[in-house]
């Protein structure tokens, strides 16, 4: 029978079914950082439990970690004894810990993939929404909650029950300036914020195969913000080149084999998905947020809604006066305060790259904060490798040392009340970037190009 | 975690709808290492000013209202995978949140916090939402065994779903990790009969 990817990756790890529908579905790599395991690690030890498969454990720390002076004890108390926490849980249980010193140290959804541990067909599971950015190699990926971490510590193991399908294509080729932090929040916006939710959504469409892989985990790790449990791409040569070589990634007749297998994961030509969707690349242009959900997205040269639903009316205009914008307006000329870009959305090199490029020779706007902070150390000492540091330092823009930084602001990294920040990050929620932050998504060619004008701007008229 | 059977109490009203993790707990209140004491900080950036004195108009520093049961605007709980979220609602005391539409890390989360997400039609979300506005003491009967929610003063009865082995869960207070746990051999003979290991 026809099927599709997310089926055929999930009917290989189901170790049996229950009555009530569950599968008991197996988990190869488990990715934990400081945040959501100190909880569960409690939870084995009050319950005399061991550790059922550690070697399949990957830790690192990056939500709560400083972007300055990492060298140093962490200053604030409870960030310090978290990450504290996660050493020592690391080294009693034999976990391998990419923690602050590690040179291969970084975000979760950098790392994984940096080192090889994220390859087409696995289950990977993080206590973290944004777990579906691995979904980028054609793996069923997918953020989880403390408890279900817990669980896999114990069994390996989660009970699931099985996703919707989704499909959305992107078919076309993408204008000059769109990129694929466009591509997604066009796709959001389209959907809306909850529009996927209950599903798994496998990416598809020629705009969608001409991505980079960095480009591809931009486009998968957005994917619950529309409310989907996972987004992946089927694996193909784009994809195999990118693991090859990685120091996780299978060597000689294994990765013969390995490759092998991976071109079977696509989902049948007559596959069924519960709900289909297709876009035309040419349709998507430069997107910008202005909203407190990642759904509230416009052209940049588009205005804000006039009319919504009455159901919706009261949420919406709350939402626009907590951003200090009006319906029916244009965002083109407003003045902008902080730039970010980082977080596991684009803080990889290609971004760095992307901003590099644009702001060499040019300066940052006077009044405007311009904060890069890396995925990984990789992507800090590649970018130092390549004199992307000088070319930022230059232009005014501050690279920082690696972690989650400003896109959740649990460390020292915060937006200030009332002021507006550009940011590359995943969501604009209230308070996201601190409390009475004002957060606009955009990809880092329209991060760095406001940057330099200082104000939103058409930023195909600004291109290089 | 706490078994759940029936529960009868009031509900304090929050008609806004793609409520967010955020919203619900602030990352910056995610250091601790333990469980407990979520609950002080939830909503915390509605529910306080930024020097903490109550901000009078939020529904939690609302007199008037009070109960075990959130009711809640569509699409709740969306964005981060946080658990803190549910545990902080259920610090706060809350047994059930009603809404029309869970995110579903959330809607799990709650589920094996001993959280009940109860998910009513967007019309009988509308309706409850009014009501309680319009009297705060209005009665809500929330039936695991029977899965449903009465309002007495309406004379109406609302049938829910919910996944027959996590109604299981939440009657008995069990959790997954007990099944999963006594899954043992069958996950090794599944690890044994995996064709590759890379």
């Amino acid at each position: 029978m026809a099927r599709t990817l997310v089926d055929k990756i999930w009917d290989a790890h189901v170790v049996r079914s229950i009555a009530s529908g569950q599968d008991v579905v197996y988990i190869d790599r488990h990715l934990i950082h400081e945040v959501t395991s100190p909880q569960a690690f409690d939870e084995i030890a009050a319950r005399g439990l061991a550790l059922f498969r550690p070697s399949q454990i990957i830790a690192t720390a990056d939500h709560n970690v400083p972007t300055l002076n990492q060298h140093l004890p962490i200053a604030e108390p409870l960030s310090r004894s978290q990450v504290d926490k996660l050493t020592e849980n690391c080294q009693k249980y034999g976990i391998e810990l990419y923690g602050l010193g590690h040179q291969r140290q970084g975000i979760v959804h950098v790392i994984g993939p940096e080192l090889g541990l994220t390859q087409p067909g696995l289950t990977m599971v993080c206590g973290d929404s944004h777990t579906s950015t691995h979904g980028a190699f054609g793996a069923v990926a997918f953020g989880i909650g403390t408890s279900q971490v817990a669980q896999v510590m114990a069994s390996q193991c989660l009970l699931l029950t099985r996703p919707k399908r989704m499909r959305v294509a992107v078919e076309g080729e993408l204008r000059p300036g769109v990129t694929a932090k466009d591509l997604i929040l066009y796709i959001i916006a389209q959907l809306g914020t909850g529009g996927a939710t209950g599903y798994f959504v496998e990416y598809a469409g020629s705009a969608v195969r001409g991505l980079s892989m960095e480009g591809r985990m931009t486009v998968c790790n957005m994917s619950i913000e529309m409310g989907a449990r996972g987004g992946l791409i089927a694996p193909d040569a784009t994809t195999f080149a990118y693991v090859e070589g990685r120091p996780f990634a299978p060597k000689g007749q294994a990765w013969d084999d390995a490759v092998a297998y991976w071109q079977t994961l696509y989902s049948d030509e007559d596959a069924v998905f519960d709900a289909e969707f297709v876009y035309d690349a040419a349709d998507i242009t430069p997107m910008i947020t202005y909203g407190t959900n990642p759904g509230m997205g416009i052209a940049l040269t588009g205005q804000i809604p006039s009319q919504v639903a009455e159901a919706e009316a009261e949420s919406f205009d709350k939402s626009l006066k907590y951003m200090g914008f009006e319906r029916g307006e244009s965002l083109l000329g407003k003045q902008i305060d902080y730039v970010f870009i980082g977080s596991c959305t684009n803080s990889r090199i290609e971004d760095l790259r992307t901003v590099a490029a644009y702001v060499a020779g040019k300066q940052k706007a006077q009044h405007v904060e311009a904060i890069i902070v890396p995925g990984s150390k990789q992507v800090e000492q590649q970018a130092i490798a390549e004199g992307i540091d000088k070319i930022l330092a230059e232009a005014g823009f501050e690279l920082r040392e690696p972690g989650c930084s400003a896109c959740l602001a649990m460390n020292e990294d915060k937006i200030p009340a009332g002021k507006y920040c550009v940011a590359t990050s995943n969501r604009n929620f209230e308070g996201r970037q601190g409390p009475g932050s004002r957060t606009l998504l955009a990809s880092p060619l329209v991060a760095a190009i406001t940057a330099v004008q200082g104000r939103i701007v058409d930023i195909t008229q600004y291109l290089n | 975690m706490e078994k759940f059977q029936t529960l009868h109490t009031t509900g304090r009203p929050l008609p806004l709808e793609n409520i967010d993790t955020d919203q619900i707990i602030p990352a910056r209140f995610l250091k601790a290492t333990t469980r407990e004491g979520f609950g002080e900080n939830l909503f915390r950036d509605w529910r306080y000013n930024a020097d903490g004195s109550p901000k009078a108009d939020f529904v939690l520093n609302d007199p008037r209202y009070g109960g075990q049961i959130l009711v809640a605007g569509k699409n709740f709980g969306c964005g981060s995978s946080r658990e803190h979220a549910a545990w902080a609602l259920y610090d706060a005391g809350f047994r059930t949140v009603i809404s029309s539409y869970f995110a579903d890390i959330f809607r799990g989360n709650a589920l094996n916090t001993g959280l009940l997400p109860l998910q009513v039609s967007d019309e009988v979300l509308a309706r409850l939402l009014a009501a309680i506005e319009a009297d705060p003491q209005l009665e809500l009967v929330v039936d695991l065994p029977a899965q449903t929610l009465a309002i007495p003063a309406w004379g109406e009865t609302f049938s829910f779903a919910i996944d027959p082995y996590k109604k299981e869960c939440l009657l008995n207070g069990y959790d997954d990790i007990d099944f999963l746990v006594n899954q043992k051999s069958a996950i090794e003979a599944y690890e044994q009969q995996r064709a590759w290991t890379w």
